[in-house]
Order: C-alpha cells, then structure tokens, then sequence
C-alpha cells in the first residue's frame, strides 16, 4: 500500500498506515506505550525525547511518522536491554548521575550516540556530545563523570 | 566522612535510567478526559461573559458555576481562585477548563470560545502597586543612632529578575472522582498541601479525598504552591465530569502559567565607622504578581537573610511584597534568600572598593561567629565555618593571585573572579515546625519483618527516599533491600510536612532515626508493628516573635562559599564561565554523591540566574516561553566546577546532617556578578547580566 509506512521499532518489524505527520514521539509514548521518551518541549529544544534513528541520535519530536519509513528506531525501552546499555547504567548508578530522571534516557541515547562515534572521548568531547540534551538536576558533572567512567569500563565495547 | 555518608545506589535510578517510571504523563490516557485552561488574555479584566460553541457529547466546560466547595485555593491568603471569580487579575489567569476525549479536538474547540472583557488597568511595577500583600519590618541595635556617627554612608539599589524553574518535566494532574472520594495524583512536592486545598474547593471531607504523587521529573519550588491551583482545577473538572481529567501542560502554558522566583528592587544603606559596616538600614520589595501565594513566607526568608553572613550590630529592616497583574510567583529554591543575599554581597564589594581593601578581606572582617546574634537577635548557636571556607575556595580557585592579576587590564579579553559567603536557614522559619507543621512520621513492620518509612516527604530526584532508606536500615542493622518506601498517598501516609525548606533529611530524616531507634528497641521477630513518632522542637532555641521577627529565625544553617571566573570578550559582549569553585556545609551528607550532586545542580542554577535566564514580562505577557528564548545552562556552559564539602554536625539532624538543597542556589550569582564587575572595573547591580549589559556598561565607559 501506498500509504504504508514501514521501520523496524527496537528490533520489530512494524508496518504504520496512519496519519504520516504524527510526530515519533507521539507514535511511541500514544500508540505504543513507550513512555521511556519523555517530552520536555516538543520543540527539539531540550533532548528528552531523544531516539536513535539509524545510528542518529534524533529528536523524536521533531520527527514525523513519514520520515521513518525504512529507518531503524531504538529506543530507551529497547536499548537498555543491550550490554553497552549496562555499561552507562552501571556507571550512572555508581555516581548517582540520576536525579529526578526525566532527562536520563535522552542522556543514555545521547552517549551511546556519543561513544558510537568516539569510543573514548575526553571531558570536552562530553560535554560537547551530550550538549544538545538539557538537565535541570544534576549540572552535568556527574553525566559527565559517568560517561567517562562508562567509556572506561566498558571499553571495547563500543 | 562517616560511614553513612559513603554512596549506594540511589532507589529510584534503575526505573528511572531505564525509562519504566511512571511519571504523570506516562498513565494510559484511554479512559480519560484531557483539559486545557480557558485562560484571560488580559492583564486585568472583568469577565462579563463566556460564550461557548456547542460541545460535543463527552465535551465540557467547567468554571467557577462548578466549585462545590469554596472558589478559593488554599494556600496562605487563599486569595489566588481556582477559576476567575470576577475579575482576571493577571494574563493567563484561569477562567475555566475544557475537557473532552480527543486532545486535538479539546484544543480546536477552545479557540473558538469567546470571551467578554470590560479591561480595567492593571499595574505591571511593583514599585507602583499601591497594595502591599505583606508589608513586615524589624530592628536590631539602634541604627539611627549609628548612622548619625558614620564616617560615610553608602546607599545603593538592587534588582533581580524573574527565574524559571525549568524542570525538564512540566505541570500535571490527574483527579478522579469515584463513589464519592477524589483521587488527585501528579507531579506535586507536598501531597498534604494539595490535599488540603482539594478538601477546601470540593468540599469533600480529608478522608474522602486522597493525594498521591507521580515520579516528579524535578521541582525546585515549582511544585510546591503551585499544583495546588492545578490540583484544584482539575479535581473540580472531575467532580463535574464524572471522568477522570488529565491535564498536562505543555512548555508554553507551563512557563506562562505557573510560578518563579520572585523579581525584587532592593534598597541598602549602610553606615561605616572606621572601616566596619555599623549599620544597614534595608527595603527590601518582592514582586508577588497577581496573588499572594507563597510570597509571605518567601518574603520573610528575604528579609531575614538580607544582611548576610555578617554581623551587623544595627539593623533596620522593611520588606513589602506587592501585588502586580502578572503571573504569581512562589517557591524556587532559596526561597527568597537569592535575592537579597546577591544585595547584600555587591554591596560589601562596593564598600571595600571604595576603601581599597580586598572584598575577601572586607567581608571576613564582618563575618558572624559562634554565639553572635543573628539578624533577628537570635543566635548562631553553631560553629560559623565561613573562614575556613574561604580559605579553601581561595586556594582551590587562586583567588588571589587571579585578583591581583585581573587589575588594569587591557585587550579584548578581560578576566575577573568573585567570591561569595552565604548561608541558607535550614527548616522552617521560626517555629513553623512546631506550631504549624507538627511532623509526624510511622514505620511500619510486616509479619516478614520488613519495615516500610511512611512520611509525606516526596522523591524529586534530590535522593531523600535513599536518604532515608539509609538511615532506617543503618539503625535497625538491615539490609535496605528489606526497607520499603512507595510514593506517598495522603491515604496512607501521616503528615509529616511539605518537602521544602531543606527540612527532609535534617528534620523528617531525624524523626525516622528516633522512630527505628524505638522500633529496635521493641522489636518483635514476625510481628506487625507500628513506630509513630512527632516533631520535637529544639530546647536551646530562643523563641521567635511574630510580627517583631525577634529571635532564632532558624534551628541551625548551612553555608557556603563560592568563587567564579570569567572570561568576557569586550567585543560581543560574551560572558565565559572559566571555573566555578564551592565549598558547601550542609552537616554530615547522608549520602555524599547525592549530596554532591545537589550541590552541583543548585550552583549551576545559581550561574544560570546570574548571567543567562532572563524573563521578562511585556505587559504582563511572558514572551520568554520555550528553552530558545529562556536559556538554561547546558553541559558545555560552566566546564570547570568543582564542589567539596565542608562538615559541620548538626546535633540534632540524623548523623549530623543539616538542610541541603536549598543552599547551593544562594552563592553562586554574586560570585558571578562580583567576577564581572572585577572584569569590567563597574559596580554592578542587578542580575541577571547579560552580554548585552556588558555591551551597555562598555557603551557608557565609551569603550574600554
Ligand atoms: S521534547 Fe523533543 S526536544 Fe524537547
Ligand atoms: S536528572 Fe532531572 S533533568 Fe536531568
């Protein structure tokens, strides 16, 4: 069909026919219940609504549905059954990076992104990599701290 | 650092990190309604009429015609309505809300109301608002008379502007009414506040109406006063409706809708003899917007804290919050204390400047000690740690030597560094805790002996379930898996006070420390039992009287000290953060990442406020309202900060532990502002201070 709009969501295969202009986000959190992506201002401002779209960290906001066609989508729902994931969540945990956490899975999407790329990156390239995802929380260093520490450990792995 | 202090997993990371908490946006929407606000779009006006279109089945609209209980939501004055009773006194004001089952139909069907206003003139300056909602003042010593024998009398004005909180999640509720009890859940600090004012606008007795709170994706203040309008509004909505009501902001409506930190215009004289401040003689104005809100007690921390860490021998203290037509504003962390504290501190620089003495040195020659009266005659009945402090920050930041170095610059590039000495006042104002609050908090052991807290304190990420988890297992000598603590529901759990003031841990955390104490003591293998324990107030404090604000204003305080670097391109204006050093005392840290991580998040706000988050309200209209046009810091903002604890024990918080997560936002500003002002060679006085406030200050010295 033409209006079919086909991708593969966290490893599925799915086959979308509705209104080709919905948003991602609103596709994931609405129809499929994904809440892990959070919506902080469905303006592509502040990074909590991060996916990765084909090795792409996106905002899901500012994605819509027709744009998806062909892509791979993961999100934190699907990620953080993966090893690289329990490298960050490991690291995250051991200094406390997580506080009020709305920020956190678009922070964990935007470092995978981060060490896809760059497997051992320094502070600056950090602090560079995870700047389009805002935290009201922490100030960063902690973010910071455990991504390096993730880097670190979990070295070989990215 | 004590054993406790030493870091473990944080209870909430696991759902949080893997996105499987529930926060109040994540709950199915199949069975609900969604709301949006009808809201005035006028500054002040007389609502004559609302003309509505014709609404679809399961489409409603619900006003003040709707309040079963009393249109007033309860916070201090009750003054602020839950929907406009008459007259709109401030743009954005609620008039009503819409409810519907499809969100894109609720929002077509809102733009086609319409409203009928007689506009009348409202009043956008609190420096011209003839209605003062709280007009306070006290004395110490005799400052006239000091004043009288000055060598010199300085007088300055100082301004600070409007802050957004910007937690990343917005606003939200949901209510539910069901045979005949409301349920009220979202992202809400202070369930019983909530609680109270829902039982007021519906009329419903406490036991038929039960608060519980969501995972909150941060606060600050934010969710304090605030969702108790909201939680009103929408419980009203689902009294009407029958169905539960959702409704959630979205990032306009949240930033244009709800609270800030209070704009302020302050005054100071002081009166120096011999190169010592004798006397300060202070007005201190608070802009409250259109209700009074929280803006009693945030102005009471305002004028409290107004002389700083110093003691001042004569002190003639006025504060006034007065009424504007925008937006109300309320609690933000440092509730009040950011804005006279920036006051206080410029002025010392200004002082010493003119004396040729160093700042640093100025101030530690006025810095309270041990057993000295505090502002309000009460006294600091603990060590002041303040100069070993500054030591540490001097030599960790190289203050010093930057300071000499930064003088007479010239080129494109100039550097500077300030440094600031501030303290917060841990828990309640006055005897809030013992008259007002009465805290009381229950463990509860099942028959597998494992032991649930339940207290009304909420998790916003600022760690205190694992705070409090610690303190219950360390003194029962259980592992903390075998510790229980969920949400909070007001059905379930005893008041045991609002999650503000940086009262939890030092306070509540106490309770629970005395309460598995006993439980230990009566402990009963495969018993059920319950520990309940309340609030004692601390013998050694000296009364506080009200309204001659005379006394212990506080149980104990944290305090700080902060140095900042910058770097300014005199060409564009730019402002560059080259480092950020803090030493923070908030006691014996339960947990010393969380507690670091506190620290680090409330300095960069402090930063934030300084010298990038400005808002502006144009007649009443925030224009400020998404993250492009109110900018917060990001990661790559302040690279260089570093944050080390001081300890000073508390003996009455558990371990040792005093309030902490209100001070880091206290410090931060003035250091940014000395540091500019040590660059550029002005005194400044306002915040926030942004490039094109450099560009104007270089403007005036026709370039330097
Ligand atoms: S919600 Fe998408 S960037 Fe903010
Ligand atoms: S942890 Fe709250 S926004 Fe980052």
């Amino acid at each position: 069909m033409a209006n079919e709009i086909r991708f593969k969501l966290n490893g599925s295969e799915i086959v979308y026919t509705g209104n080709p202009s919905m948003r991602l986000v609103e596709y994931l959190r609405g129809e499929k219940q994904l809440t892990g992506t959070k919506i902080g201002c469905k303006q592509g401002e502040c990074g909590a609504c991060s996916v990765i779209m084909d090795s792409e960290l996106v905002n899901s906001c500012l994605v819509a549905m027709g744009r998806v066609n062909g892509a791979e989508v993961t999100t934190i729902e699907g990620y953080s059954k993966t090893e690289k994931f329990a490298a960050l969540d490991k690291a995250f945990e051991s200094v406390s990076a997580v506080q009020c956490g709305f920020c956190i899975p678009g922070m964990v999407l935007a470092s995978e992104s981060l060490l896809a790329s760059n497997p051992h990156p320094t502070e600056e390239e950090i602090r560079e990599g995870i700047s389009g995802n805002l935290c009201r929380c922490t100030g960063y260093n902690s973010i910071v701290k455990a991504i390096e520490i993730a880097a670190e450990e979990g070295s070989g792995l990215w | 650092m004590k054993a406790i202090s030493k870091s473990v997993p944080k209870r909430d990371h696991a759902a949080k990190i893997s996105g499987s908490a529930v926060y109040v946006g994540d709950h199915p929407t199949d069975d609900l309604l969604f709301g949006r606000m009808l809201r005035s779009t006028k500054a002040r006006a007389r609502v004559l009429g609302v003309k509505l279109p014709v609404l679809p089945e399961g489409y409603f609209f619900i006003d003040k015609n709707d309040v079963p209980g009393d249109n007033e939501v309860h916070i201090i004055l009750d003054d602020n309505p839950v929907f406009v009773e008459e007259i709109a006194e401030h743009i954005g004001d609620v008039i009503g809300v819409l409810a519907g089952t499809d969100e894109r139909e609720v929002n077509i069907l809102l733009k086609q109301i319409e409203v009928d206003y007689e506009e009348l003139e409202p009043v956008f300056d609190p420096r011209k608002s003839d209605v003062a909602f709280f007009d306070f003042g006290y004395e110490k010593g005799d400052a006239e008379k000091a004043f009288a024998e000055a060598d010199k009398i300085y007088e300055e004005d100082f301004e600070t502007g409007l802050q957004e909180h910007m937690y990343l999640e917005t606003n939200g509720i949901i209510a539910e009414f069901k045979d005949g009890k409301m349920y009220v859940r979202g992202s809400l600090q202070c369930p019983y506040f909530v609680h109270r004012a829902v039982m007021k606008a519906t009329g419903l007795s406490s036991e038929n109406v039960s608060v519980t709170q969501d995972v909150i994706g941060g606060a600050f203040g934010g969710k304090e006063d605030f969702p108790s309008i909201l939680g009103c509004q929408v419980a009203v909505a689902a009294y009407k409706t029958k169905k539960p009501v959702r409704v959630v902001f979205d990032r306009h409506e949240d930033i244009e809708g709800t609270s800030k930190r209070h704009p302020s215009f302050c005054n100071y004289k002081a009166a120096v003899k011999d190169g010592q401040v004798t006397a300060l003689e202070i007005d201190v104005l608070y802009d409250a917007g259109a209700y009074a809100t929280m803006s009693m007690v945030v102005l009471q921390r305002g004028i409290i804290g107004c002389g700083g860490v110093y003691n001042v021998p004569n002190l003639k203290v006025r504060g006034q919050a007065r009424k504007t037509n925008t937006v109300p504003n309320g609690a933000f962390r440092g509730f009040g204390g950011p804005q006279v504290f920036f006051a206080i501190e410029m002025l010392m620089t200004h002082i010493a400047k003119d004396l040729q003495m160093d700042s640093v040195d100025f101030k530690l020659k006025h810095v309270a000690k041990h057993n000295d009266l505090t502002s309000t005659s009460g006294r600091f009945h603990f060590p002041v740690p303040i100069p070993a402090m500054v030591k540490d920050i001097t030599e960790a930041s190289g203050y010093y030597s930057k300071k000499e170095a930064y003088k007479n610059q010239s080129g494109r590039f100039r550097r500077g560094i300030g440094l600031a000495a501030v303290y917060h006042g841990a828990g309640f104002t006055g005897n809030g805790e013992r008259d007002l609050i009465k805290a009381v908090v229950q463990l509860r052991k099942d028959r597998d002996d494992n032991v649930e807290i339940l207290t009304a304190i909420t998790e916003m990420g600022q760690g205190v379930n694992t705070a409090f988890i610690k303190i219950v297992a360390q003194e029962l000598g259980l592992p903390p898996e075998r510790v229980i603590l969920v949400p909070p529901d007001t059905a379930r759990v005893p008041d045991s006070g609002p999650t503000v003031a940086s009262r939890s841990v030092m306070t509540v955390g106490e309770l629970l420390r005395r309460a598995a104490i006993r439980l230990k003591a009566e402990w009963r293998d495969g018993e059920e039992q319950l520990i309940e324990e309340h609030y004692k107030h601390p013998e050694y404090m000296i009364p506080f009287e009200m309204p001659a604000f005379r006394g212990d204003a506080y149980p104990t305080y944290s305090w700080a000290v902060n140095a900042v670097e910058v770097e300014i391109d005199t060409y564009t204006g730019f402002i560059d953060i080259l480092g950020a050093w803090g030493s923070f005392d908030a006691g014996t840290p339960i947990d010393e990442n969380i507690v670091i991580g506190q620290m680090e998040g409330g300095f960069l706000q402090s930063i934030g406020y300084a010298m990038m988050e400005k808002m502006t309200a144009d007649k009443g209209y925030i224009r400020n309202n998404n993250f492009s046009d109110y900018i917060i810091p990001t990661a790559v903002d302040v690279p260089n900060m570093q944050v080390k604890l001081h300890v000073e024990d508390f003996p009455l918080g558990p371990y040792g532990a005093k309030g902490a997560g209100e001070l880091p936002h206290v410090g931060g500003a003035p250091a940014v502002a000395e540091a500019i002002q040590n660059a550029l060679g002005v005194n400044l006085h306002k915040i926030p201070f942004l490039a094109e406030d450099v560009m104007d200050v270089l403007r005036r010295k026709g370039g330097i």
